[in-house]
């Protein structure tokens, strides 16, 4: 019963660390909480649900196509919504993204439908395998594998890569980068653009695990990876990672071992964000902000 | 002190405008127009709230909901009759003590507002700490935490069901009293010094502190009087409506007043009356695009979710295109109106 409970907690988890990860690198270079990020991972849901179950092209595809097309709205997103707004007041670009959220949850309502829609597992992701007292899934098994991957992947395009180091660079003082040379919107978008493909991934990988698809799925998996960022540390990586991790195992973990707390389900997050918010706000990995005078 | 004369003339004028439309109204127009009429005032009164929180304050708070869920539930359980008590409660029978509790609709309204200030002041102390967005993030966690409490403590609450036919007792009268009042307090508070040390404490916190202000207790009185009048405007919009549920009170609530206190301008009281005016009225407006339009012989199907599609992209057009909303940090002022030629003369004779 553990290891089950162990393997998924470990899932979810990880999902929460990928979406969390786009919130962590936007807020590390723009200081800014992308509230559409939540609504990103639910394109991309939508997306491969449409090329796979209604269009029925392969998984393959459909996942190339989910990733492409969430990619496309992050980056749209940056330059319509964030980018007139880098010179304005923090706020002011965060009462953007709170309008951008709302606008793409309630234009998949009219492009979607606000109906709930079930997704078709491909089987041979759903056939159990029992190892003694345990029965595990090998999609169970695969959404930690591949989160450990792409995070891998990303850390070395972030530490390793150019772009990567422009992009560290831009997160430390924006402007003396730009006087450096670096084209800073270019690396903006490329910071939307790995941010959004993570939550497309993570959508789908959402979509198969609790098989439906809905225009408001993104949510709540989007404020509580953010709170996930924020308690592993913003603006790093592996905290977010760190952070998602520990969120999932505290909600599963809590309604296993305590069924009657499981009403209260959605609240452990806030109540996670509050305590760390007091007591080490800048997270488990975090750097330390100083308030400039 | 003439000016002082006219301008107090001129309000009473403008009262009096409002009463004599008060005492018109219900026998002229038909309930839904009244309806929207009510809930402008509704709005305003949220609006100026989360204005004295955020435009007057600078303290970014996303829980205005949470507040008015605490106001509304307050208020209707006071007022729901032993009957209606009895028979709502289906999953879990009600607290006892709260069954025979019931006040008059006015001492509820009052009680709501006090008890969402309690809750308001209470979560103050922690998250007042933090700055900026953080607060914004945080707030909205209580608010969320708010609603989920009301959720699962069905003895008191009934749960996800909501209670259904409260009592209503909220009409023009109700509500525009409860609006003038709060406009009142909100005018005098920012013309006195306390309305100043906000404004210093929003525009330089660092600064303020230099001058000897305990900026920390300033915010925590302000968020508490913010508290106060979202707990009473969800009162009144709960009695309104007659029917509340937890589903009412999501973060899609908090956008419409945050919405209402953008586009009216930060800061400014008479851009949340011009602001609350025209985002109540528009939201009911846009409700057109989703029922079915008939031209001609072709009905055109309306479309669920395209009045929120349209509202979000107000908003951020207004954010992208006119930061400062309609006023910016204007007020409204008589001295529009009148031309000061004293003031006048005197710089061309200084110019000669």
């Amino acid at each position: 019963m553990f290891v089950q409970h162990f393997i998924n907690a470990l899932g979810l988890g990880a999902l929460y660390g990928l979406i969390a990860i786009g919130y962590t690198m936007v807020y590390g270079i723009l200081r800014l909480i992308n509230f559409a990020h939540g609504d990103i991972f639910m394109l991309g849901a939508y997306f491969v649900f449409f090329a796979t179950i209604q269009y029925k092209l392969p998984w393959g595809l459909g996942v190339a196509i989910a990733i492409v097309g969430a990619t496309a709205c992050g980056l749209l997103v940056d330059r319509i919504a964030y980018r007139p707004l880098r010179g304005a007041p923090r706020i002011s670009a965060l009462i953007s993204a709170i309008g951008v959220s709302f606008f793409l949850e309630n234009l998949a309502v009219v492009i979607f439908t606000g109906m709930p829609r079930a997704v078709v597992q491909p089987p041979w992701l759903m056939k159990p395998v029992i190892l003694g007292e345990v029965r595990l899934i090998p999609l169970g098994l695969m959404v930690p594998v591949i989160a450990f991957v792409l995070v891998s992947g990303l850390l070395w395009v972030v530490y390793k890569t150019k772009p990567g180091l422009a992009m560290r660079s831009i997160s430390h003082d924006i402007e003396t980068t730009r006087l450096l040379g670096v084209s800073v919107d270019k690396i903006i978008a490329l910071t939307f653009a790995l941010g959004s493909a993570l939550a497309a991934l993570a959508g789908i990988m959402w979509a198969l695990r609790y098989p439906r698809v809905e225009p408001f799925m993104g949510v709540f998996p989007g404020f509580k990876a953010f709170i996930a960022a924020v308690f592993g540390g913003i603006g790093s990586i592996p905290g977010a990672m760190v952070g998602g991790v520990i969120l999932g195992f505290v909600e599963i973990m809590s309604v296993a071992f305590f069924p009657k707390l499981s009403g209260y389900k959605d609240a452990f997050a806030f109540v996670l964000l509050i305590v760390i918010l007091l007591i080490k706000p800048t997270g488990l990995m975090g750097e330390r902000m100083e308030e400039k005078i | 002190m003439k000016t002082a004369v006219r301008n107090a003339f001129l309000n009473l004028l403008i009262l009096g405008a409002l009463l004599g439309f008060l005492w018109w109204a219900p026998a002229n127009l038909d309930n839904y127009k009244l309806r929207i009429i009510n809930l402008i005032a509704i709005n305003a009164i949220l609006g100026l709230s989360l204005n004295l929180i955020y435009g007057m304050t600078g303290m970014f708070s996303l829980g205005h909901a949470g507040f008015m869920a605490v106001g509304a539930y307050v208020s209707s359980l006071l007022i729901l009759t032993v009957e209606q008590k009895n028979t709502m409660w289906i999953l879990e029978p009600i607290a006892p003590w709260l069954l025979h509790l019931q006040t008059p609709f006015v001492v509820s309204l009052v009680l709501a507002g006090l008890a969402a200030a309690l809750v308001g002041w209470v979560i103050a102390w922690p998250v007042l700490r933090l700055g900026g967005d953080y607060l914004g993030i945080a707030t909205l966690g209580f608010a969320e935490i708010i609603r989920i409490l009301i959720v699962n403590l069905t003895p008191y609450t009934n749960g996800s069901l909501g209670l259904k036919g409260i009592p209503a007792h909220t009409d023009l009268w109700m509500t525009y009293g409860c609006f003038v009042v709060v406009l009142a307090f909100m005018v005098r508070l920012m013309k006195s010094n306390f309305g100043n040390v906000l404004r210093a404490v929003r525009d330089d916190e660092i600064a303020a502190r230099t001058m000897g202000v305990d900026t920390f207790k300033v915010r925590v009185l302000a968020f508490t009087i913010g508290s106060f009048g979202a707990g009473m405007g969800g009162a009144l919009m709960g009695n309104l409506i007659t029917t509340i549920d937890p589903k009412m009170f999501t973060i899609t609530q908090t956008y419409s007043v945050l919405m209402i206190v953008v586009v009216g301008g930060l800061g400014s009281i008479t851009g949340t009356v011009i602001g609350s005016v025209l985002i109540t009225v528009m939201l009911e407006w846009l409700r057109f695009v989703e029922s079915p339009i008939r031209m001609g012989a072709f009905v055109v199907p309306g479309v669920p979710g395209m009045r929120m599609v349209l509202f979000s992209v107000l908003l951020i057009a207004v954010i992208i295109f006119r930061r400062e909303g309609i006023m910016g940090t204007r007020e409204f002022s008589w001295d529009w109106f009148f031309p000061k030629p004293a003031k006048t003369t005197q710089t061309k004779e200084a110019r000669e």
